[in-house]
């Protein structure tokens, strides 16, 4: 199916009027994993509204992305309790390992950093979420281990 | 409902489930089969448990004993000795730190103990996803008391005598506020929930919507017939999948049921709910922001008044409760203002969810009487400091909030008492810090979240906020100057007074409580270019004791950056150049060689 039929699929499905906007843009982001601009356009046409406008939106909420990502994204919590938990030390790391920094994916197109406000998930900080499956109680050691089976399987 | 002489409450809340609650689950299914247990034990998925440090976690009921930390490994031998042969399985119990025996019952452990559950009231009771087992626990009674027995007026009084304050953060009375919307005659009117949650260290919110979604659907039931309003939104944090689940499915089942829609029991009152997914703002914690947010633009907020009351939703009258106050409002209409006001201080009635988290023993959801201090929630509930260090600070109330110093650990939960230090109560984020929290990177760390988060409407909120994050950077970095505390001070009076909502108001908050509680803190880094946390990444290095290091060779192998050199049983040398203070080699090394250092 081209990106056409897909944008004016969800836009169907959640109402072009008032209010819209934002539940378009999430689905769009479950579909693509990030906000192709020409999708941007095609919005922009069929609600009648401004591409500025669509944009105000789309950069200042933290959940929506412009650039494409890795096919696993790394959400690193940076909430309090993973803060002081070390949650800085796991995001270096992290980095050094991968060659990037956050909002970018790994060379080999396998994994991107972002990092999130919080997970919700304190008791077991500090924690990444890799997909639907959380990681907890990291240490530098264990990101290293989990980085390495993801790797071993896509080998 | 079948009945089964055994059922075993599993917990599955998002902490319990990352620790594999679903895999346990199966396996319990499972192995019941196997030994043909099926038709006597029942298996139930519950919400949160609270005690999240600990997951899985499962209870055994009617007995009350108490499972934690299970693996599928564990479960054929447990269905075996406790299921078959009724022998309670005591290394898979709770043992409290520094003690050996472990506690069988739930309610003897003390997590528990101090705990009183209202808007919590079914957690690890009910099937969430089972409006039957709701009802069966009373769920839905103070609709139909509150739609057929009385009046919108009354509904709204009993709110007011109770006492009960919104436990978003700012604790405005529930009643008062319902009462101005209930008056303002233009229609339609609407009930907002807001479950954005977004305090970053906390999931009050999370947990009541997993565990019982229904008791916020009856809340904001009965505060739409007493305000007259005819939809609701529930404003839910898109980081939160499960809780999403649980209260559309939630919403479903009260819908077939007659509970939600056209003519509720009969009273001509109509009321249908809608759940829009949050996009990640915390400005929209102000309600006017949270509004526009739901009209599906940039949230900014807007001067108030007119307060939704008077001007929300698509410029008609909004009330907006946070999720923990919708909680408590069903109890409230079943069991009266008195039994609530009886709970708790003279200014704060009821009871506080709090997420305890940080540097101590039992992490988790706890729900406490007002009235209870700091202390008996750090050291009762919380099980004291782990590793045995000393408390340092309880940050309450989250970048909003401040810290409140180990020296007024007897300070009391109520509104009043915690806005005397500083902080504020804020929506229940409790995080608990030790003595290796540096302090100055705390309130760095607070202002880096909001001024991020900072919408920049307001000049103040958008610059002065960047202007203090750019100073606590450089006092971090061992770059501060003297005039930095009194330039800090400054700017935090101006950003409080030039910011339009409670944003900008608050950002400064983290800032000026340790300022002024740790004052000395600030001073070693500016004075002598010193984290004495050991926490400022700049002005430490990571060192070999010659002594102590055997050559192993460990912590060379694990350094992601190649930084460590050495023969094998030679002592290994750290390039300070290269090493980027990871702390690997330090929490490798088997011989306790590698220290921290000042720069």
């Amino acid at each position: 199916m081209d990106g056409r039929e897909d944008v004016f699929e969800i836009i169907e499905e959640e109402g072009a009027g008032e209010g819209s906007l934002i539940g378009i843009l999430q689905k769009m982001q479950e579909r693509y994993g990030y906000l192709p601009k020409p999708e941007l356009e095609k919005v922009s046409k069929r609600l009648n509204t401004p591409l500025s406008e669509i944009m105000t939106t789309a950069t200042f909420y933290a959940q929506f992305r412009l650039t494409p990502i890795g096919k696993y994204v790394i959400k690193v919590c940076s909430g309090t309790a993973c803060h002081i938990a070390g949650a800085p030390t796991i995001t270096d790391v992290l980095k050094e390992e991968l060659e990037v920094d956050e909002d970018e994916t790994s060379p080999d197109g396998l994994f991107t950093i972002e990092r999130v406000a919080c997970l919700g998930c304190c008791s077991l900080a500090p924690v990444i979420m890799i997909g639907d499956q959380a990681y907890g109680s990291l240490t530098p050691d264990k990101i290293v281990k989990i980085l390495n089976d993801y790797r071993k399987r896509e080998s | 409902m079948a009945r089964y002489r055994m059922n075993l409450m599993v917990c599955t809340g998002t902490g319990c489930v990352s620790n594999g609650a679903f895999q346990v689950r199966d396996a319990l299914l499972t192995a019941l089969r196997e030994k043909g247990l099926q038709d006597e034990i029942g298996v139930v998925t519950t919400g949160c448990n609270g005690f999240c440090a600990n997951g899985p976690i499962m209870v055994v009921q009617p007995e009350g004993i108490f499972y934690q930390k299970l693996t599928v490994k564990d479960v054929p031998f447990l269905v075996e000795e406790h299921f078959l042969k009724g022998r309670p399985v005591k290394k898979l119990m709770y043992i409290p730190p520094q003690e050996k025996a472990p506690v069988p019952k739930m309610k003897e452990i003390g997590f528990f103990g101090k705990q009183r559950l209202i808007a919590l009231a079914n957690r690890g009771q009910i099937d969430p996803e089972n409006i039957d087992e709701y009802i069966a626990r009373e769920g839905y009674r103070a609709l139909a008391r509150g739609l057929t027995g009385m009046e919108p007026v009354e509904i709204i009084e009993e709110i007011k005598k109770s006492g009960l304050r919104g436990r978003g953060g700012a604790g405005f009375p529930t009643g008062l506020k319902w009462e101005i919307c209930s008056r303002n005659p233009a229609r339609p009117k609407y009930v907002i929930c807001n479950a954005d949650e977004g305090d970053p260290g906390a999931f009050m919110d999370r947990s009541i919507v997993e565990s019982n979604p229904h008791a916020v659907l009856e809340g904001m039931l009965i505060g739409a017939r007493a305000i007259g309003a005819s939809h609701g939104f529930i404003y839910l944090r898109n980081e939160y999948p499960l809780a999403l689940k649980r209260i559309s499915r939630a919403i479903e089942q009260a819908t077939e049921y007659g509970l939600l829609g056209e003519d509720i029991f009969g009273s001509g009152f109509d009321f249908h709910v809608s759940v829009h997914r949050g996009a990640g703002a915390f400005v929209c914690g102000e309600e006017t922001s949270l509004i526009r947010s739901i009209e599906g633009k940039p949230p900014h907020p807007r001067i108030k008044p007119p307060f939704p009351a008077a001007s929300g939703y698509m410029g008609k009258p909004t009330n907006i409760n946070n999720v923990e106050t919708w909680a408590n409002v069903p109890h409230i209409i079943n069991r009266g203002w008195e039994w609530f006001s009886s709970i708790g201080t003279e200014s704060s009635k009821g009871t506080k969810v709090f997420s305890l988290v940080g540097k101590v023993n039992n992490t988790g959801l706890v729900e406490v009487p007002m009235g209870i201090t700091i202390r008996e929630i750090i050291y009762d509930i919380g099980g004291g400091i782990k590793s045995g260090k000393k408390l340092k600070a309880v940050q309450l109330g989250g970048p909003s909030g401040g810290c409140i110093p180990a020296d007024m650990a007897d300070t009391v939960i109520d509104y009043d008492s915690v806005t005397k230090t500083g902080a504020i109560m804020g929506s229940g984020g409790m995080v608990v810090m030790d003595e290796d929290t540096c302090m100055v990177e705390v309130a760095r760390y607070f202002l880096n979240f909001t001024q991020n988060e900072s919408c920049g409407k307001c000049t103040f909120c958008r610059i002065g906020t960047k202007r203090m994050l750019e100073i606590l950077e450089r006092i971090t970095r061992g770059e501060g100057k003297e005039e930095d505390i009194p330039e800090l001070e400054r700017l935090a009076v101006n950003v409080k007074n030039g910011s339009l909502c409670g944003l900008g108001q608050t950002a400064p908050n983290p800032v000026l409580t340790t300022l002024k509680y740790f004052r000395e803190e600030y001073e070693t880094h500016i004075r002598e270019k010193r984290c004495p946390a050991k926490q400022c990444r700049e002005l430490i290095t990571y060192r070999i004791i010659e002594d102590k290091c055997t050559g192993c060779g460990l912590c060379r192998r694990k350094c992601p950056v190649n930084a460590i050199s050495g023969e094998k049983k030679k002592v290994h040398e750290i390039n300070q150049d290269m090493c980027i203070k990871c702390g690997i080699c330090y929490q490798s090394c088997r011989f306790e060689a590698i220290k921290i250092a000042d720069r």
